[in-house]
């Protein structure tokens, strides 16, 4: 049974169609790359997957339950977890009370139960050395680290990333791609939407195409980066 | 020694505006809301603690207690029920709406109490001091600055100590995000609300003891909370202490000169820091 699945998800503003009857399964433990031109809709298909924007058609079952018509928090707290494309740290809050407040009401635990949980993630991230410094004074890596993080401190089923290689160096992108690939070994699912096309390739095993909001392709990377269509609408814009 | 005693005399004053303006900078530290309904709410409080002193014959402070639950309660229901549906980017429905609350508030206690100064009789505190060196201090003022430093402690400890009050400070830093992290920023506003009405309870438990009250008097209370939270910098308790001092250390030495005096010295001084420093005294980083 897959963990996430949309079915005809259609949402417009206006005469803008930003999702036109999105269908597709996430499977438990797999790992979804999302690519297209900007203004494909791929953030807006993030917003109707969290319950941040409401769709005006199609259905959203997220781990066997409708949460179609769910708000935010309750999506949380049954385990969606998402990074922001620009990073939205709670910037007067210290990095570790960042994770405190994901963990202690995201997962809703006790605070004695997840302090431990929040260092170790933040050793994995790579932020320990940061923890006890205002998240509003951190550099754009670190901040996009402590996305990632305050999203892993919910304890998600499925980790919504929102272009979180973009704008960094190489070295940068490289480091956090293998964080993220050892998040995926230990069984996390994962949509990831990503520019970054031979990052993104290093951990997804399956890519799915947007234009216009509507899914062009999925399927196997090397088959979809193959695909005319994609070659046309997709990467005909990029080169 | 007049002018010690001017001073301390003013520094204890500056505790009852300090308690007076708690729950004004607590809430529009977090949801950025204005509440012009503040002082009629200490005056309602106020009013809560007489019935209850005057029909079940309790002592003012154990009142005090007893009104505590039911006024978090009131404040709880008044922030889920009708201003939660003013927040929003346009800053006027929060303000119409509590100035209508204000003008409803004094209505129903008109209606009720009639417009006769009342007062919450402490027995002998009322008169009761201690003596310092030279100077002679109230027992009831003293009590109300202790409570103050222990209102601003607490809020202090809530707010950087506790789960709840990174709650608080992840909301009022940004709401959408707060919601994707679990948080229900509209059950969070409601609590806050609820302890700014415990801490109007304690205002109105001295308002009521130390001077005479009736259904009106709440704008003038809220002028005094208005300049001592602005004076401070906009959320910060500390600051708030701060500025409720300096407008009852201004008022007692402008009325030791002319008791005409009292009130506008306090608007001067608040001009007067206004000028020197726009954003207050101890102004967050980021606003």
């Amino acid at each position: 049974m897959p963990i996430l699945a949309l079915d005809n998800v259609s949402k417009s503003f206006g005469a803008l169609t930003v999702a036109d009857k999105v269908s597709f399964a996430l499977e438990s433990g797999e790992a979804l790359g999302i690519i297209g031109p900007n203004g494909a809709g791929k953030s807006t298909l993030f917003n109707l997957i969290t319950g941040n924007i409401r769709v005006d058609a199609g259905s959203v079952t997220f781990d066997g339950a409708d949460v179609t018509r769910q708000p935010p928090m309750a999506r949380c707290l049954a385990g969606v977890g998402r990074t922001f494309q620009i990073p939205q740290p709670f910037e007067k809050l210290t990095v570790f009370e960042n994770l405190l407040v994901a963990a202690t009401f995201g997962a809703r635990k006790r605070e004695s139960e997840v302090s431990d949980d929040c260092a170790l993630i933040l050793a994995e991230t790579g932020l320990l050395s940061r923890a006890n410094q205002p998240a509003g004074g951190l550099s754009l890596l670190q901040r996009k680290r402590l996305e990632l993080a305050r999203a892993l401190a919910t304890q998600p089923k499925v980790l919504l990333l929102d272009e979180i290689a973009g704008g960094l160096t190489e070295a940068e992108c490289h480091q956090l791609v293998e964080t993220i690939q050892a998040i995926h070994r230990r069984g996390a699912s994962i949509i990831w939407i990503e520019h970054v096309l031979n990052a993104l390739n290093s951990v997804v095993g399956r890519l799915l195409v947007l234009n216009f909001g509507k899914v062009i392709g999925i399927g196997r990377p090397d088959e979809i980066m193959a695909s005319q269509a994609v070659r046309e609408i997709y990467l005909g814009i990029e080169v | 020694m007049m002018w010690l005693d001017t001073i301390v005399q003013g520094i204890l004053l500056g505790g009852l505006y300090a308690l007076f303006a708690a729950g004004l900078s607590l809430v529009f530290g977090i949801m950025r809301l204005v509440n012009l309904a503040h002082g009629d709410l200490i005056v309602l409080a106020a009013f809560l603690i007489l019935v209850l002193v005057t029909a079940l014959g309790l002592n003012p402070f154990v009142a005090a207690l007893v009104a505590m639950p039911a006024m978090f309660a009131l404040g709880f229901a008044l922030q889920y029920l009708v201003l939660n549906r003013t927040l929003g980017p346009d800053i006027l429905p929060p303000l119409l709406v509590t100035f209508g609350l204000s003008i409803v508030i004094q209505n129903a206690l008109l209606e009720r109490f009639s417009a006769d100064s009342r007062r919450v009789s402490a027995g002998a505190l009322e008169t009761a001091s201690l003596q310092f060196g030279p100077i002679n201090i109230g027992t009831m003022p003293l009590l109300t600055f202790l409570s103050a430093i222990a209102v601003i402690i607490g809020l202090n400890l809530v707010f950087y100590r506790t789960s709840l009050g990174r709650a608080f400070r992840a909301t009022s830093d940004d709401r959408v995000t707060a919601g994707l992290m679990g948080i229900r920023p509209d059950r969070i506003f409601a609590i806050a609300t609820g302890l700014a009405m415990v801490v109007v309870t304690i205002a109105a438990l001295y308002l009521g003891t130390r001077a005479n009250f009736d259904p009106t008097i709440g704008p003038a209370r809220l002028i005094y909370a208005f300049e001592a939270v602005i004076i401070g910098g906009l959320g910060s308790f500390w600051g708030t202490l701060a500025g409720g001092i300096i407008i009852g250390v201004a008022q007692t030495a402008g009325a030791s000169i002319n008791p005409e005096w009292q009130i506008l010295a306090g608007h001067i001084a608040f001009l007067l820091v206004l000028l020197a420093r726009p954003r207050g005294l101890f102004p967050r980083a980021v606003d």
